[in-house]
């Protein structure tokens, strides 16, 4: 058995997520191959071969540089098939999640998303899924002789394991069909860490009063290294842009830090949250419902908590 | 043009999650259901669709007979009739195999970009690929010119603008509408619409199901004075490790 892994990069980097997918391919205990679509530098390639990768297959194909779902689905179930792979692993993504559930119909595969641990395959071959937005979880046989999993971001960790891996070009067979949806423009913030990725996450809520105060969070941030976020409300009200809007109807994130200011805790925004590993609340309220989902909470005003906070983190450096 | 939009049942976001019976068992014990949040943006996107074009919606779920509340309200949200297919939605194969059985003929397939039990997000992109149409996910913004559909995708960190041409799958989000409540003669009329309730399509099992677990409990919150702020960035470092 073969196992074939997805790795996505941006802006010519392979993603963190995509390594895990790697990582978590390689603890399966299986042979594993990965393949990137698009073009990619030769040394980002070879590196996947840290996380376990024996081989990578490299589809230098101009118009995979946009991440035309149906396209790369196409790929990836050829290059399964070319492999011997039976199974396909991926980090879930806005490209990855669609991609997966296409590749899982065309090759008659069981799916499953959002994978937190590695496969139990005592009896049977069962994942557990997170779900309810994180508040539980669910364990699934996978039925099928193939296999997608779609994982989620820290389902292993990530440690080197080996050295360079060989790159091999792989091209595909595609048909105008596979690029009947048409990408016209992307609109991308560039050079700032993505907030679905992030280790460590600054968000602001009602509580920061207007878009003008946001300098604050993005000083407290730009220290930290984090990426910024922000409640519904805030986003709906055209304060931050809406892919900075983390809860239940929007991102869900799970770095290992995510500090809160202003941000009351409801419940929906919660479920967005609730896989970071420590949770720091800042608010005035001392009986904001987010301080009962927290591990560190100061009440006080942002205003002054913030910049001082900043501060101590510059001294603590 | 025939719209389509698929809506799930869902235990409404303020929901506890528990689980019955050796957790096998969702505990539905003080829980409301709503239509899914993602799929009620897409009935509200075709209900405008409908009032700007004239389309005609029909929305479709896959749930026994205690969903029809809710396809009771979307049809007084404005769908014009709905198909109920008679089964629990087991898993997302299952689903989009019984939606794709019923989709043909519908010039847009809309629903949620996940549903919010499962949030798998991969049910639209399985139909688009059962039926071998263009499927985009997850779209903030939709709108159609002739037959070419002019759409927004949200990316990490940004937005694609994505064009298709009909008939096509969309898995929908915010601010693609604006939520719709149903007004009293909504309520009336939806007593009367059409809700037709179909037999499933048998279906070889992708997954088993064996059991639900719930993470662990969080410990208790530690407080720190607003004057002592560099004591939590030595407890970031040193007590959770996180710095
Ligand atoms: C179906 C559904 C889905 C939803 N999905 C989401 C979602 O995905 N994400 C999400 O975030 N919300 C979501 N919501 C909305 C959610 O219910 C809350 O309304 C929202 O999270 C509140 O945002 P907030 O905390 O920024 O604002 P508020 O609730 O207004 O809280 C502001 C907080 O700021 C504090 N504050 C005020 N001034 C200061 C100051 N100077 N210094 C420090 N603190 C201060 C206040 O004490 C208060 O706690 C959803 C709602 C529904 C019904």
């Amino acid at each position: 058995m073969a196992i074939l892994v997805f790795i996505e990069s941006a802006e010519g980097k392979i993603k963190k997520t995509s390594l895990e997918a790697v990582a978590y391919a390689h603890a399966m205990g299986d042979k594993v191959s990965a393949i990137a679509l698009g073009t990619v530098d030769k040394g980002e390639l070879e590196a996947v071969g840290k996380y376990g990768a024996a081989k990578v297959l490299s589809v230098a194909d101009e118009r995979l540089n946009q991440g035309v779902i149906k396209a790369y689905a196409s790929v990836l179930a050829q290059a399964m098939e070319a492999e011997g792979a039976d199974t396909l692993v991926l980090a879930n993504s806005s490209l990855g999640t669609p991609v997966a559930a296409s590749v899982a119909i065309k090759v008659n595969a069981s799916l499953a998303s959002n994978a937190v641990e590695l496969p139990n395959t005592s009896g049977g071959f069962v994942v557990k899924q997170s779900i309810y937005t994180g508040k539980a979880f669910a364990l699934v046989d996978m039925k099928k002789q193939k296999k997608v999993i779609g994982i989620k971001k820290n389902a292993v960790e990530l440690k080197e394991v080996g050295g360079n891996a060989e790159v091999a070009a792989f091209s595909a067979n595609l048909s105008d069909a596979d690029f009947a949806t048409k990408i016209t423009n992307t609109e991308k913030a560039t050079g700032e860490i993505l907030l679905p990725e992030a280790e460590i996450v600054v968000s602001g809520g009602r509580g920061m009063k207007g878009p003008e105060h946001w300098g604050m969070l993005e000083d407290l941030a730009k220290e930290l290294g984090a990426a910024t976020g922000c409640s519904k409300p805030v986003s709906d009200i055209g304060w931050r842009p809406h892919h900075e809007h983390v809860g239940q109807t929007g991102v869900k994130v799970a770095p290992q830090l995510y500090i809160a200011i202003g941000i009351s805790g409801a419940i929906q925004h919660l479920a967005g949250v609730n896989s970071s590993k420590c949770i720091v609340v800042i608010n005035k309220d001392p009986e904001a419902p987010f301080f009962k989902a927290a591990d560190y909470g100061i009440v006080g005003d942002a205003f002054t908590v913030v910049p001082k906070l900043t501060e101590a983190i510059k001294a603590g450096k | 043009m025939k719209i389509l939009v698929c809506i799930s049942h869902v235990p409404d976001t303020t929901s506890k999650i528990n689980f019955v019976e050796n957790n096998t068992k969702f505990d539905t014990a003080g829980v409301q259901f709503i239509i899914g949040p993602y799929d009620d943006y897409a009935l509200a996107r075709a209900i405008e669709l409908k009032e700007s074009s004239g389309a005609t919606v029909t929305v479709l779920n896959v749930g026994l007979a205690e969903t029809e509340p809710t396809i009771r309200k979307a049809l007084a949200i404005g769908a014009d009739d709905a198909i109920r297919v008679n089964a629990h939605p087991t898993d997302s194969y299952f689903v989009a195999t019984q939606i794709a059985e019923h989709a043909k003929g519908y010039d847009l397939i809309l629903m949620g970009r996940e549903s919010i039990d499962y949030n798998t997000g991969v049910v639209h992109s399985m139909v688009g690929e059962m039926l071998g149409l263009p499927s985009v996910s997850p779209v903030m913004k939709l709108d159609i010119d002739g037959t070419t559909v002019k759409m927004q995708r949200e990316i990490e960190g940004g937005k694609e603008s994505v064009e298709a041409t009909l008939p096509l799958v969309a898995g929908c989000q915010e601010p693609i509408a604006e939520w719709k409540i149903p007004n009293m003669r909504g309520i009336m009329s939806a007593r009367t619409k059409p809700l037709n309730v179909v037999e499933p399509k048998a279906v070889d099992a992708a997954v088993q199901f064996q059991k639900y677990e719930l993470p662990p409990p969080k410990g208790a919150v530690k407080m720190i004075s607003e004057d002592n702020v560099a004591e939590l960035v030595t407890l970031l470092k040193n007590e959770a490790k996180v710095l």
